[in-house]
């Protein structure tokens, strides 16, 4: 049936992309599920968060009363530094991004397509916001992970051949997973790495426009 | 050498005019020149374009420039926390530029650094690359972005000396810089002014030569998301 949440939830859904993480990376997150997974960074591992308004070693929310204006994240939440944060300015945060020094960015996707496209920045007709860093950091990081819901609200698959949405980058998703299971984009299409809990291969591929191999 | 001027109004005495392309430093609400802004309001002059990563929001920051009607084109890479900007887009009344954020930050950056175009992979594939020259390096496709120079840079620091040399705070540094080396003309606003030789010229974040007039006074920094944690009870 349509529009019935299946498999995952949004916080399993960060959980599993915070196995994605390896020690000693420099990882971007975008906001929504993405910004959840910073509570799932698997023990004995350390990574070190970008923010893409001008800081790495991103640390967590201060307490009531100890905010500060002159330190957010780049969703302009109050955030706090830890001891390996560094600072710096816009061009030189989307230098790092663009120069391929950060190793992951896990962000949020409207659609994704077989080929790797990403559209997650506007819908025609509709308030339209802005990209913000997105289009830089999907055409700069090594390596970029989508953690979306697999299906619509009205249960119209969101994994397509081709996006209909405008994009944000093209061919630049590595890795996509959804509340149904974790899908590569590989050539010719995408191939199932694991199905989440209590879905089926056969329920995971009725809920997929997009090519699946094999 | 000092820049210093007595007010905000002083410092942009003979460098506003209609129709001239400001860049503005700030993220958010975080690190704005809203002394500055508050200035070019009052001093009325209209059809400006300005170049800011965000809009402000309605009230505070650029967000009162677009109320008196101010601004007729902004180039931004994200300008959603402001309704006013929405209501006036929306009627045609400003043009609006989307601008993926690290192009905007590195075409003020060229600009300042007198590269008139550079080539980047973002945006490569999408509405953005539409009209641009493509061109093939190593295999991969890029496209060409033009170099921001401005009339005017107005920014937000944490300190200066006399000389212009600035140090900002935390992630209030962001666009400041880019913006600063911009503009033909820098003018700066500063928390406080401290004296010539107070600043270890080894941690200074831009030096004076970009800054050209400097004010400093009271700054509200308000706060966009406020989001804290509990503290566990002991």
């Amino acid at each position: 049936m349509a529009g019935e949440s299946k498999g995952w939830d949004r916080n399993q859904m960060a959980a599993r992309a915070a196995q994605e993480l390896r020690d000693g990376m420099y990882v971007n997150l975008g906001i929504g599920i993405p910004t959840l997974v910073a509570n799932y960074i698997p023990e004995g591992i350390s990574v070190t968060l970008q923010s893409e308004n001008g800081m790495l070693g991103m640390g967590p929310f201060p307490f009531e009363g100890e905010e500060d204006p002159d330190l957010i994240n780049a969703g302009k939440q109050t955030i706090t530094e830890l001891p390996q944060t560094a600072y710096f300015d816009s061009a030189t945060s989307f230098a790092m991004i663009r120069g391929g020094k950060i190793a992951m960015a896990i962000l949020g996707a409207m659609e994704v397509s077989e080929t790797g496209d990403l559209a997650n920045w506007m819908i025609p007709g509709k308030l339209v916001k802005g990209m913000g860093g997105a289009m830089d950091l999907v055409a700069g990081v090594g390596r970029v992970v989508v953690v979306m819901d697999h299906t619509s609200k009205h249960g119209e698959s969101k994994v397509l051949k081709a996006c209909t949405l405008p994009l944000t980058g093209k061919a630049v998703v590595n890795r996509i997973i959804t509340n149904l299971g974790v899908l590569d984009v590989v050539p010719g299409g995408l191939k199932i790495v694991v199905l989440a809990d209590g879905v089926t291969e056969a329920e995971l591929r009725a809920a997929t426009e997009a090519t699946i191999l094999g | 050498m000092n820049k210093v001027y007595p007010s905000a109004s002083a410092a942009l005495e003979g460098l506003l005019q209609d129709n001239m392309l400001i860049a503005a430093g700030g993220f958010g609400l975080c690190g704005i020149p809203e002394l500055l802004i508050a200035a070019i309001r009052d001093a009325g002059v209209k059809g400006l374009t300005v170049a800011s990563n965000n809009a402000g929001v309605d009230g505070f920051g650029l967000g009162q420039l677009l109320e008196t009607r101010q601004v007729k084109k902004m180039i931004s890479s994200y300008v959603g926390e402001n309704a006013e900007f929405m209501r006036q887009y929306l009627s045609g009344e400003l043009e609006l530029e989307f601008n993926p954020q690290g192009t905007l930050a590195e075409r003020m950056r060229a600009g300042g650094a007198g590269i008139p175009g550079f080539y980047t992979k973002t945006g490569v594939g999408t509405v953005i690359a539409e009209g641009k020259e493509h061109h093939d390096f190593d295999g991969q496709t890029y496209i060409l972005e033009r170099g921001i120079v401005a009339d005017l840079s107005i920014v937000k620091a944490w300190k200066a000396d006399p000389s212009g040399n600035l140090v900002f705070r935390k992630t209030a540094r962001n666009f400041n810089v880019p913006a600063a080396t911009c503009g033909k003309v820098c003018v700066a606003e500063v928390e406080e002014v401290v004296p010539l030789g107070s600043l270890d010229p080894d941690t200074i974040h831009l030096p004076g030569i970009y800054v050209h007039r400097i004010v400093t006074g009271t700054h509200e920094k308000r706060i966009e998301q406020r989001t804290v944690r509990k503290k566990e009870a002991v």
